[in-house]
């Protein structure tokens, strides 16, 4: 993920500029959210945050010139008459002169750890096959990488103990970030279930799921109807994980599990890093 | 003291937040004349840790329309942008009704929110 700073929009209506209408105000604001921009609306009384080294287009109806802002990194641009469409183009055309990255195209699915909740105990770490997790210097867990998560899982958030994993993206409390309740305190009793139902290895039994769905299959010579039952099968799969306190897999995280050997091996490598992590705690 | 700074997250690339609350409290926003800070999506900023998101929280007492409060603090600190217990009130879209927010962002007076380490998160409705 680019860490260039992103354009900050301003829509200016100080000295030197009309004010807008309301609804002309909401639309260019819509418009510009709608395309993925920060937008800072400066229409009256009350601080905002300052200038702080990003690109910024200021665009006002300015009567005339356009006020000096005396500073290198502001472009203005004039946006009188412009309907909110027209307005977003304008600021899409700032953004790529000014070489500041494009955002978007990419559900931000991601953990977040309640470090309020988090215990350290590394369950995360040695569960994700997909590298998310990590530690720092001070071997404490943190997501490392945001970008290595699989969209719409929330499977690492079911396996922590101590409901500290949030997808504030999620549907349903408490993954989403809403209050923990004192059923989702018994995670550890959870925890014990999933592990009691899945025999005791998640990883093995996604992967005997999946073999099964490949033999099954590939006696089928229509292959789009091989797909299409396969999907059918992985969503009840998935459904009856959810029916059951299950995990919650989406499908087509389950259809790209990478082979066995291949999971045995992630596997193995997850649960080396937290057990390292987990000794570098206790020495 | 100034009254506190207003941040709105339109939640853009997911469908959580009912979309009748986030245009009715950019509308009311919008209506009302104050200057306030509205971001596409604070849980994209997160995952590319935008700096901005570190002036944001640095910058005193914040009033926030976004999700839960848990989730919301989680998001800040992952980008080392700790927001102040104190001096923060978030406002949840996902269940609180818009004109509540609305008025609740409006306000002069700021019910600081954000859940504390070994409390139980606290309910804003």
């Amino acid at each position: 993920m680019p860490l260039a700073p992103a354009l900050r929009v301003v829509l200016y209506e100080g000295a030197g500029a009309q004010p807008f209408e309301a609804a002309d105000r909401f639309g260019a604001i819509s418009s510009l959210l709608e395309r993925g921009f920060a937008v800072t609306s400066t229409s009256g009384e009350r601080a905002v945050a300052p200038a702080d080294g990003r690109p910024i287009v200021v665009l006002g109806r300015f009567a005339g010139d356009a006020p000096d802002f005396q500073n290198a990194e502001v472009r203005t641009r004039d946006i009188a008459g412009l309907a909110a469409a027209q307005i977003a183009d304008v600021v899409e055309t700032a953004r790529t002169e000014a070489d500041a990255p494009q955002h978007g195209g990419w559900k931000p699915w991601f953990p977040v750890i309640d470090y309020d909740r988090c215990t350290n105990c590394m369950q995360c770490l040695s569960f994700c096959l997909f590298g998310v997790y990590g530690v720092d210097g001070d071997s404490h867990i943190q997501v490392q990488n945001n970008e290595n998560c699989k969209t719409n899982c929330p499977a690492c958030s079911r396996v922590c103990p101590e409901a500290a994993i949030m997808f504030p993206k999620y549907k349903a409390g408490p993954i989403n970030g809403d209050i923990v309740s004192d059923a989702d305190l018994n995670r550890e009793k959870m925890k014990i279930d999933i592990s009691a139902l899945l025999g005791g290895d998640v990883y093995d039994m996604l992967r005997q799921r999946s073999e099964k769905a490949k033999s099954r299959f590939s006696k089928e010579r229509d292959s789009d109807k091989a797909l299409a039952e396969r999907q059918k099968c992985l969503v009840k799969l998935a459904a009856a994980q959810a029916a059951g306190g299950g995990m919650d897999i989406p499908p087509e995280v389950l259809m790209s599990l990478p082979a066995p050997d291949e999971i045995a091996r992630r596997a193995e490598e997850a649960r080396a890093k937290a057990a390292v992590a987990l000794a570098a705690q206790r020495s | 003291m100034s009254p506190p700074r207003i941040l709105y997250c339109h939640c853009h690339y997911a469908q959580v937040v009912p979309k009748e609350v986030k245009e009715t409290v950019l509308r009311r926003l919008c209506e009302s004349g104050v200057a306030f800070e509205a971001v596409a999506d604070l849980c994209e900023m997160t995952a590319r840790r935008d700096p901005a998101l570190k002036q944001l929280a640095a910058s005193g007492a914040i009033k926030i329309a976004a999700c839960f409060p848990r989730a919301v603090k989680g998001l800040f600190h992952q980008t080392a942008a700790d927001l102040p217990p104190e001096s923060t009130e978030v406002l949840n879209m996902r269940t609180q009704p818009a004109e509540e927010i609305a008025a609740a962002l409006l306000s002069p007076e700021l019910t600081p929110n954000l859940p504390a380490k070994g409390a139980a998160a606290v309910v804003v409705n």
